[in-house]
């Protein structure tokens, strides 16, 4: 399936202004999706059904709460689509591990350095840092950072 | 410690702790084995005996600070981590290197790419048993370290690289040395042909063990040679040329049946594929300049970026967002091996111990970058 | 010497003085000989990975191993206190049986023999068993599962490839029609038992591969799957002597080769004892040779090896020699 029917399939599951087209030279994707929660895991099986592979599940902490973010790419061409998630803090997700099975490890990586937690997934301890750890290293209360950011502030002109 | 329980445990069944501590552990990874006997029933594989937190220090160093830590990630391919970030600020940051910088980076890629193929071919083969393929590969990868130690300053954490260009210029010497090496290593073949490839034991230890199939590598998000073994010709330096890939000719080496030998065979075909790669890039090497101006500290724009490149082991990438300063507001760093480990947890049970090893060994993974 | 030795027969009588003498040149061939073998290992190693070896303790490394050897002695004899301590302790000790007992009836040359026993062949592999009650003994002591692993690969493999052995020198046995070591080395008279039973001679030297514990066949002490096999928990002297062991059994097992398939101690010009010890090392050098070439068998690769096809064509070969001596006589 293409870039441009999983898109059309993608513009069913979200609203299609969530659905943003993105310059690859600028950004590296091709598409982005601002999503709801419950829509991640219709997202996720509409890209496995597509071919897609996952490439990575990752979060970045704003002083809203975290943006977990989603990355999906093809084999064939590029086609790189990005999934974010806005949460707030304590919030959690829905665990897509059913529908990838790599996101098993990238969702304990996530609860391990962000706290974010996911429901459903089967196995939900700390991946990197030993398992009796009581903090999240990477969220920006923690240890030496230099920013303490708004997300508006970072995607300033990418609400196209 | 694992949260394991032992009421799962009957009689026939026991827990073997495979590392953290073994010889063939490729870094510091410990497989949690649930043993039936002889066969693996269940495996843990459990990481981060190495986490040194990468991608937390990038939060709070310029972006130039941050070059030494690449290469430490992967340290086998730490030149093409190294340039992968470089050339992912530079994109961000609309930096256009010089000509002269591309190659020269390509070429240190590739051999970088040659050097880690080495490593993995005569630590695997120590693996199973036949120590001496790993004399004859460390003295060939000697040639590439002295090569590299020469042009950049060190033997196995490059910081060449620079946004905007490299560090240092190549002379004739190098150059020079570069052709020998490739004269050299083809000569080699032969000898590895005749001593690993035809070897009627590694074929009977690699051929269908370990069966890494599409379906299972794309659940894993594998890439690199565990995902072309599997007959997926995907490679980011085809699929998204970067640098001056898209100027080199150079073929993708696909397996079949996604075993162990496949894995082997793709390999020993990238090696040679790298080889035609760096001799291209050193007859079109162009003059002139070998870095462009950048300001002090670079401020890339506001937004994220992701740049993905074509490590020794499978797709790289750097995920930054940037706040407009001269710190990265997140670095992410996506590496292959962190795919091409968890298929063990669905390869491995119902095989042997010893072919435990043997997969291990051919999916090619380096712990530290896992870790981070 | 003459002198010496008449004194030595009046006093004790020829037989004991022949017995005293003989043992006390044992220990000292087993000695000498691992010492050597070591040595030879480790050069032809290097040599086949393209690198030298030994060559700083000595003219080429020769007096490495006596050196070696010394650094292991003062080493400290570490005793893990959740070992079974006798087992533990007499392992070692035990591995090395077969090559004291067996060098007592290998012909050396037409005199040099300390015993020739009318059952010369069978003292030697019965007591070659002792190797796998050895390595069972180290690596259930040491208490640790890597060891017991080990233990348990070594005791299959060795049981296992006895069967065509004994089969392969049933064959040789068809034709000198006796156990005797010095008959067997006298049948071969005019044609050395190689020459016209080929097959025997590659079965047995397999065979004798895989009893030996060496690689291919080195499962039992697999070093990069199990730490170390049998001999994880085994440090000092006490790792040293199973090494030891491990050469002195392959010195018998090639010396027991020489014997059935090579002629034993007959060659023309040269004495003896010269060809005996060129023939035997010769083959050690082949195993060697095998073993810094060939990766390691998997286990169960291993075992299917040696039940389909070794023994099938050890069998074939008893009746088909059978046959055709029946047919020859």
């Amino acid at each position: 399936m293409s870039l441009e029917d999983l898109k059309k399939e993608l513009e069913e599951i979200v609203e299609p202004s969530s659905v943003h087209t993105r310059d690859y030279d600028r950004n590296g994707c091709l598409l982005e999706i601002r999503a709801e929660r419950s829509r991640l895991l219709s997202i996720a099986q509409a890209a496995r059904d597509a071919g897609f592979f996952l490439e990575f599940i990752t979060a970045v902490d704003f002083t809203e709460g975290p943006i977990a973010v989603y990355q999906f790419n093809e084999c064939n061409a590029v086609s790189r689509i990005q999934v974010k998630v806005q949460l707030a803090r304590g919030e959690s997700l829905p665990s897509i591990g059913r529908v990838y099975d790599a996101a098993l490890w990238y969702e304990r990586e996530v609860f391990d350095l962000f706290g974010i937690r996911f429901d459903n997934h089967p196995d939900l301890r700390r991946l990197l840092l030993p398992e009796d750890a009581d903090f999240h290293p990477l969220l920006k209360e923690y240890g030496k950072v230099h920013a303490f950011r708004s997300a508006r502030e970072i995607y300033v002109d990418q609400d196209a | 410690m694992s949260t394991r329980t032992p009421e799962t445990v009957t009689e026939h069944t026991f827990y073997l702790n495979l590392g953290p501590q073994h010889p063939s552990t490729h870094g510091v990874l410990r497989l949690f084995v649930k043993l039936d006997g002889e066969y693996v029933m269940e495996v843990d594989p459990i990481i981060g005996y190495g986490h040194r937190g990468h991608e937390k220090m990038a939060e709070s160093h310029f972006y130039e600070q941050f070059l030494p830590n690449t290469p430490r990630m992967d340290y086998l391919s730490g030149m093409l981590f190294n340039h992968a970030y470089v050339a992912a600020v530079e994109k961000m940051t609309g930096i256009k290197p010089p000509p002269r910088a591309e190659y020269i980076r390509v070429v240190c890629a590739e051999l970088n790419r040659v050097a880690s193929h080495l490593m993995w071919l005569g630590a695997y083969l120590m693996d199973l048993g036949g120590v001496t393929p790993f004399f004859y590969a460390f003295d060939d990868r000697e040639n590439i370290l002295d090569i590299l130690d020469r042009v950049s300053g060190s033997r196995l954490t490059y910081n060449y690289c620079r946004f905007g260009g490299v560090a240092r210029d190549v002379d004739d010497t190098f150059i020079g040395a570069t052709r020998d090496f490739i004269k050299r290593l083809r000569g080699r073949w032969k000898d590895y042909n005749n001593l690993v490839t035809k070897n009627v034991i590694f074929i009977h230890r690699t051929r269908d063990v370990g069966v890494i199939d599409k379906d299972i590598a794309l659940r894993f998000g594998c890439t690199g040679p565990v995902l072309r073994a599997a007959g997926v010709p995907y490679d980011v330096r085809r699929v998204e040329p970067y640098s001056v890939y898209s100027e080199l000719d150079f073929e993708i080496p696909t397996g079949v049946n996604g075993d162990a030998l496949d894995r082997y065979m793709i390999r020993l075909r990238e090696m040679e594929q790298s080889l035609r790669i760096i001799e291209q890039a050193l007859d079109r090497l162009p003059g002139g300049p070998i870095r462009t101006p950048t300001p002090n500290k670079v401020r890339p724009p506001k937004g994220d970026y992701y740049f993905a490149a074509e490590s020794a082991r499978g797709a790289l990438g750097y995920y930054i967002v940037s706040d407009g300063s001269e710190y990265p507001y997140r670095l992410k760093v996506r590496v292959p091996s962190y795919g091409n480990l968890q298929t063990l947890t669905e390869v491995l049970p119902g095989t042997l111990v010893a072919d435990t090893i043997c997969i291990l060994g051919s999916i090619d993974i380096v712990v530290p970058e896992i870790d981070r | 010497m003459n002198a010496a030795w008449h004194y030595l027969v009046g006093t004790l009588g020829p037989d004991l003085a022949r017995i005293i003498l003989g043992l006390v040149g044992i220990l000292v061939l087993v000695q000498l000989n691992a010492v050597f073998l070591v040595w030879l290992e480790r050069k032809v190693a290097g040599h086949i990975q393209a690198r030298l070896g030994p060559m700083e303790v000595g003219p080429h490394g020769i007096l490495q191993t006596i050196v070696d050897g010394i650094k292991l002695v003062s080493k400290e004899l570490i005793t893990p206190r959740h070992v079974d301590r006798k087992l533990f302790v007499l392992a070692p000790i035990v591995v090395f049986l077969p090559a004291m007992v067996g060098l007592v009836v290998i012909p050396f040359s037409r005199h040099l023999q300390v015993r020739d026993l009318n059952v010369g062949l069978l003292l030697i592999f019965a007591f070659s068993s002792f190797n796998v009650l050895a390595i069972l003994m180290g690596g259930w002591a040491a208490n640790n599962k890597y060891s017991l692993m080990g233990a348990i690969r070594s005791v299959a493999q060795n049981v296992a490839y006895e069967i065509p052995l004994l089969l392969t020198v049933v064959s040789v046995l068809l034709w000198s029609d006796s156990l005797r070591m010095s008959s067997i080395v006298n049948s071969q008279a005019q044609v050395w038992n190689v020459v016209w039973m080929p097959v025997a001679a590659l079965i047995f030297m397999i065979c004798a591969t895989a009893e030996t514990n060496r690689a291919p066949f080195d499962i039992p002490e697999a070093e990069s799957e199990l730490v170390g096999g049998f001999h994880t928990e085994y440090s000092g002297m006490r790792f040293a002597l199973f090494f030891l062991a491990e050469y002195s059994n392959i010195f018998i097992e090639a010396a027991v080769a020489t014997t059935l398939f090579f002629g034993g101690w007959r060659g023309p010009l040269l004495p003896g004892v010269v060809w005996f010890f060129l023939k035997t090392y010769a083959l050690i050098f082949v195993v060697m040779w095998v073993r810094w070439t060939f990766p390691r068998l998997r286990f169960d690769q291993l075992m299917n090896f040696c039940w389909k096809i070794l023994i099938p064509a050890a069998l074939i070969h008893l009746v088909v020699y059978a046959g055709i001596l029946e047919l020859v006589k």
